[in-house]
């Protein structure tokens, strides 16, 4: 099984291509400490460092990375699409320096 | 590569405890116009460095503190055997040179009223000539890892630092901590995000609301001159290498954290009082950081960059890591750590982690740093405002 998504935390909800992903690949995400998770068919290219769903989220869901929220999806997401500034928002700051609400845990 | 643990390490025991891996002879200016004489004196005696900056003249309150503290920190940062201190009035040299020796390392004040800066870079050449040969004898002892105090910062940073440099701090700093190293993180503005994150680590709730304190004021200060950093954060750059808000820039910065508790805060270059991890209030400039970290009496720094920022320090060695492939292909000479197999699955966080601490060991020992051999020695004193 191809190696391809890093994950910070086992639960994160994304996880960051480690190379650039092509849709349909079939990819093994494993942790920093090398531990092996899931497989993620991917459904969107994601380019190298950018970021993968780990499973399907629901509009307005928080995203987790790092263990902690680092936004909310904008839109629904399906596993393995490409998570960027498309389908997800800070849950600080919008596009023009509006507060939108402070994030809870 | 030797496993860490297998390099015997070695430094500079100072009268005061702390302990050198390096052993300069400092050549300190007080103000901006002694440094003729600074540079004067260091191009006479070989092994000695001027410390000259633009500095020192009618600064007043907290700006005046801040610049004579960071000079009298670099004068006191065990990487320095032995310092000469020149400026332009006796007083405010005698107050610089008398908080230096409070180390009880050699240390001598020379002022340019009455003397003029021929005869002074002679009376002060002679002295420093002394402190070179007393410096040159010191030898070179066995220490432990514990003895090292360890800064932290990252900078030109893009999602290879959230993934792969800035966690591989994080496993060196949760190896130091119970070993009871001293280590320094900080950036005030850069980890707006992950603020939240930052208190729950804090040991105390008082550590907490100093370090919200401290982050409000300067989140405040940002407003007051009718700009937003939010806006900007993150960066065009950022949002193309994949990272999308501010709060996953933020949680990437602070992965230098690992698991450690934060024991305290600090204002901008205080000196910790005991083991553990500490955050000092401070820009997110490199140079400026770097600084108030060597000030604070760091003696090795570990910088992660994504991008390439290529940042030195004259006394505070600056081993510099990076993940990005692409950096570590086309500006080679500035990376001592290379941590992208990470990405290539080559080896987990612990082999990385052991990969930095192999380098440190051989950093502590006297390898040259990147910076060091390429003479990066950015010296910045971080201003408050305007002088009067």
């Amino acid at each position: 099984m191809k190696k391809g998504i890093l994950l910070h935390e086992a639960d994160d909800d994304v996880g960051v291509a480690a190379m650039d992903l092509t849709a349909g690949e079939v990819i093994q995400a494993v942790t920093l400490e090398g531990e092996p998770v899931t497989e993620i068919t991917l459904v969107t290219d994601v380019p190298l460092s950018h970021k993968v769903a780990m499973h399907d989220m629901e509009e307005k869901k928080h995203v987790i990375e790092y263990g902690a929220p680092i936004g909310y999806a904008s839109k629904a997401i399906s596993q393995g699409a490409h998570v960027h500034t498309h389908n997800l928002k800070s849950l600080r700051w919008s596009g023009k320096n509006q507060i939108v609400e402070h994030h809870k845990d | 590569m030797t496993k860490y643990t297998d390099i015997p390490i070695t430094g500079y025991r100072r009268d005061n405890g702390r302990v050198g891996i390096r052993n300069h002879v400092l050549i300190i200016s007080v103000d901006d116009i002694s440094n003729a004489a600074v540079e004067g004196v260091a191009s006479l005696i070989r092994g000695t460095y001027a410390l000259s900056h633009p500095y020192g003249r009618l600064q007043f309150g907290e700006d005046l503190d801040l610049t004579f503290n960071t000079l009298i920190g670099y004068g006191k940062n065990p990487n320095v055997a032995a310092a000469i201190v020149i400026g332009i009035e006796p007083n405010w040299t005698d107050y610089i040179t008398e908080k230096i020796a409070e180390t009880g390392k050699p240390v001598a004040g020379f002022s340019i009223e009455r003397t003029g800066d021929l005869q002074t870079i002679a009376n002060a050449a002679r002295k420093a000539k002394e402190f070179v040969h007393y410096a040159s004898e010191l030898p070179r002892v066995p220490i432990d890892w514990s003895d090292i105090w360890v800064s932290t910062k990252c900078g030109e940073s893009d999602t290879t630092s959230g993934l792969a440099s800035n966690p591989t701090v994080g496993r060196v700093f949760d190896r130091l901590e119970p070993l009871g190293n001293t280590m320094i993180f900080g950036e005030t503005t850069e980890v707006t995000g992950a603020e939240d994150v930052i208190m729950k680590h804090c040991v105390t709730p008082e550590v907490a609301e100093q370090f919200k304190a401290g982050f409000d004021y300067y989140q405040d200060l940002v407003q007051s001159q009718g700009t937003n950093l939010m806006g900007s954060q993150p960066t065009e750059g950022n949002i193309r290498g994949g990272l999308t808000t501010i709060e996953e820039k933020a949680l990437g910065n602070i992965e230098k954290m690992g698991k450690c508790k934060v024991v305290g805060y600090l204002e901008q270059a205080e000196e910790p009082t005991g083991p553990g991890l500490w955050f000092m209030d401070s820009s997110s400039a490199a140079a400026e950081m770097v600084t108030l970290c060597c000030a604070a009496g760091a003696a090795l720094h570990l910088f992660t960059t994504g991008q390439g920022n290529i940042v030195g320090n004259p006394v505070l060695p600056v081993v510099k890591l990076s993940g990005n492939p692409l950096t570590v292909e086309t500006m080679s000479e500035h990376i001592d750590v290379d941590v992208t197999g990470l990405l290539r699955f080559e080896y987990n966080l612990d082999g990385a982690a052991d990969r930095t601490m192999e380098m440190m060991a051989r950093t502590i020992n006297g390898r040259l740093t990147s910076a060091e051999a390429l003479r990066h020695e950015e010296f910045v004193i971080t201003k408050l405002y305007r002088s009067a």
